[in-house]
């Protein structure tokens, strides 16, 4: 079937909620109402004419900070060798939809991993957990707002590129573990730069290692 | 007992005949209670909870399962992932399309030229880059069955070692060093390349190279018919696999296993083949399938066996790729390797292709600008690995060892 037909099937079943059909795109696409995908999920898998047995990706998307969160579905037929994408779009505020990993079982791994790094939740998957990521990393990483967390179990997280900036060790009092308390030194280095000293120049009070 | 319902029972009907619990789809009616049901069942008696890796030996990277077992059976398998994650697709957010392509290359670091391969693939499409030199496009096939030879003795290799066979794994070593030096002529690398890029290759091919390529199928083709009688017609290697991790095949299209492993339960789907990228539509070669023949279809033994006669499809392909290179030999490889990457505002595109692990998949977003706006990488690893629970329920934990070799993972290609 060409994507046109299978786009046609799709609007003589669910009318308005199919919101958009792009056939220019070069991956033709058909976008959909969230709260249906697993009505029309069940709908591809199960209709003999278009019988999409193979989910081949399933993505998350941050289309931008201002902008919506969405995930796309890359679907394939095996028997009749015929493709389809199809879209969503979620709000950025409250991005929820319903899981479909009981009719690809593909995508219960997948669900996961857009759960895990782009905080997309779906409703009625039965292991909604991080995959990639530890259990309590903050924030989801492929957000395009996301800011990397300072410290994980003590250990700094951000690469800091200028590690000669940094020098003692120090234990922190809050978490009870050892972690780098970084203290700068570019001023003495700038200022043994002055004077003519070579960059290996220590300055006072410093301890070694 | 939990273990003989999962071994037998797949399916579970009402008094009206109804299906109301599906092991394999995990659907059915009564999905949830079947599971509370059995969970609560499970964990009475001698069950222990045991952890493994992700520093085992046998699980081929940093792979975590932990495991249910009743004595040696293993109840239920929970794999843990990530060790190995490197955000790919962050950093691919950040660099220039071009510079993406050495982290493509540490995705599955065994199979490096396939992984150029599939991105080079994807972003050509994006910018409607086609018509390549021949040179280029022959190239492209060559190496990367080279390294689906090279992939593919190491899967097999490692797998004789899972199954306690120390020869084979020295053997196929031996031999992938082979190409590890034609490769490492050609790219100065011998295991991530960087070699395929955006509409050509980065470097010229050395004088020579084809003749000692010939001279490595040459030299290649009796080994491989010694490996086989190695291993694959030993007696104590068929009873440790024919009957173990039956992977249905209705079963491998739902979780999306790709490659040997999908082909190994007996459909024949091949990227190659039905779906022919590159110049692949050219060339004469067999997709072969598991037949189940000396055991139950979809067992560990086919999914080794399809390995084994990829091998030599592969140097058919390669035989057909030097007869056909020949007239194109003094193109440049560079010619058409585009100035700028600059896809237009809000393409996007998924493509796919054949790896030795199966099928990769690129879907790249572009905004406009020159470095990438989303790339998602769909690795075969990923989905192959998610059915261990399923296959290996029921079975004793020495046959868990052979199933996760059967599946031939590489950890960075499932935790990107």
């Amino acid at each position: 079937m060409t994507p046109e037909q299978i786009h046609i099937k799709l609007h003589e079943k669910f009318d308005d909620h199919i919101l958009e059909f792009n056939v220019e795109a070069l991956d033709p696409y058909v976008k959909i109402d969230p709260a249906k995908i697993y009505e029309v999920a069940t709908f591809l898998r199960q209709t003999s004419e278009l019988d999409f047995t193979a989910l081949m990706c399933l993505s998350g998307m941050d289309y931008g900070v201002d902008e919506n969160l969405g995930v796309v579905y890359n679907l394939h037929s095996i028997q009749h060798n015929h493709r389809i994408t199809i879209r969503v779009d979620l709000s950025r505020e409250n991005p929820t939809l319903p899981s479909v990993e009981t009719i690809w079982r593909t995508a219960d791994w997948h669900e996961r991993e857009a759960f895990d790094l782009l905080g997309i939740r779906f409703e009625g998957h039965r292991d909604l957990r991080r995959i990639l990521c530890p259990d309590d990393w903050e924030g989801y990483p492929l957000r395009k707002d996301y800011i990397v967390q300072e410290f994980y179990k003590g250990i700094r997280v951000p690469y800091q590129e200028d590690w000669m900036k940094y020098e003692t060790l120090e234990k922190n009092p809050e978490r009870g573990n050892f972690v780098f308390q970084f203290e700068s030194k570019v001023p003495e280095l700038i200022e043994s730069a002055k004077n003519g000293n070579n960059s290996d120049h220590k300055p006072e009070g410093s301890t070694d290692g | 007992m939990f273990g003989n319902l999962f071994k037998k029972k797949r399916y579970l009907f009402d008094d009206e005949g109804t299906m109301v619990f599906d092991m394999a789809h995990s659907t059915g009616k009564y999905y949830d209670e079947a599971m509370k049901k059995l969970e609560v069942e499970s964990y009475q008696g001698d069950e222990m909870v045991v952890n493994m890796g992700p520093q085992h030996p046998s699980t081929h990277g940093v792979l975590r399962l932990e495991l249910v077992l009743d004595g040696e059976v293993v109840k239920k398998t929970t794999p843990h992932i990530g060790y190995l994650h490197r955000n790919f697709e962050k950093h691919a957010e950040n660099i220039g399309y071009n510079e993406v392509i050495p982290f493509c290359d540490r995705i599955d670091y065994l199979a490096s030229m396939n992984q150029d391969m599939a991105y080079a693939l994807a972003v050509e499409k994006l910018i409607g880059l086609s018509d390549l030199p021949e040179k280029v496009e022959y190239m492209r096939v060559l190496t990367c069955e080279l390294n689906r030879i090279a992939s593919h003795l190491v899967a097999i290799g490692t797998f004789g070692l899972d199954v306690g066979a120390f020869t084979p794994f020295l053997w196929a070593f031996r031999d992938r060093e082979k190409i590890m030096d034609l490769f490492e002529w050609l790219s100065g690398a011998r295991l991530l390349y960087n070699y395929i890029w955006v509409g050509g290759l980065a470097r010229e091919v050395p004088d020579g190279w084809f003749e000692k390529v010939r001279e490595f199928l040459d030299y290649f083709g009796p080994k491989m018919v010694e490996f086989d009688k190695l291993l694959s017609t030993n007696h104590i290697f068929i009873a440790r696999t024919a009957e173990v991790g039956i992977l249905a095949p209705d079963l491998a299209v739902s979780y999306g296993c790709t490659g040997p492993v999908l082909r190994g339960s007996g459909i024949k789907w091949d990227l190659r083949k039905d779906e022919p990228y590159s110049y692949y539509d050219r060339f004469d070669f067999d997709v072969p399938v598991g037949a189940g023949e000396l055991g139950q279809l979809g067992s560990v033994l086919d999914r080794y066996l399809v390995r084994i006669r990829e091998i030599d499809e592969s140097v058919k392909i390669i035989r057909q790729v030097l007869e056909g290179i020949e007239p194109f030999k003094d193109q440049d490889v560079k010619a058409a390797i585009p100035k700028k990457i600059r896809p237009a505002a809000g393409a996007e595109v998924y493509v796919r292709s054949e790896t030795p692990r199966g099928e990769l998949g690129f879907l790249i977003r572009s905004d406009g600008s020159d470095v990438p706006f989303r790339v998602k990488a769909r690795s075969p690893c990923f989905s192959n690995i998610s059915v261990i629970d399923n296959i290996s329920r029921g079975g004793m934990i020495a046959d868990l060892v052979v199933i996760i070799g059967s599946l031939d993972i590489v950890l960075g290609c499932i935790d990107r």
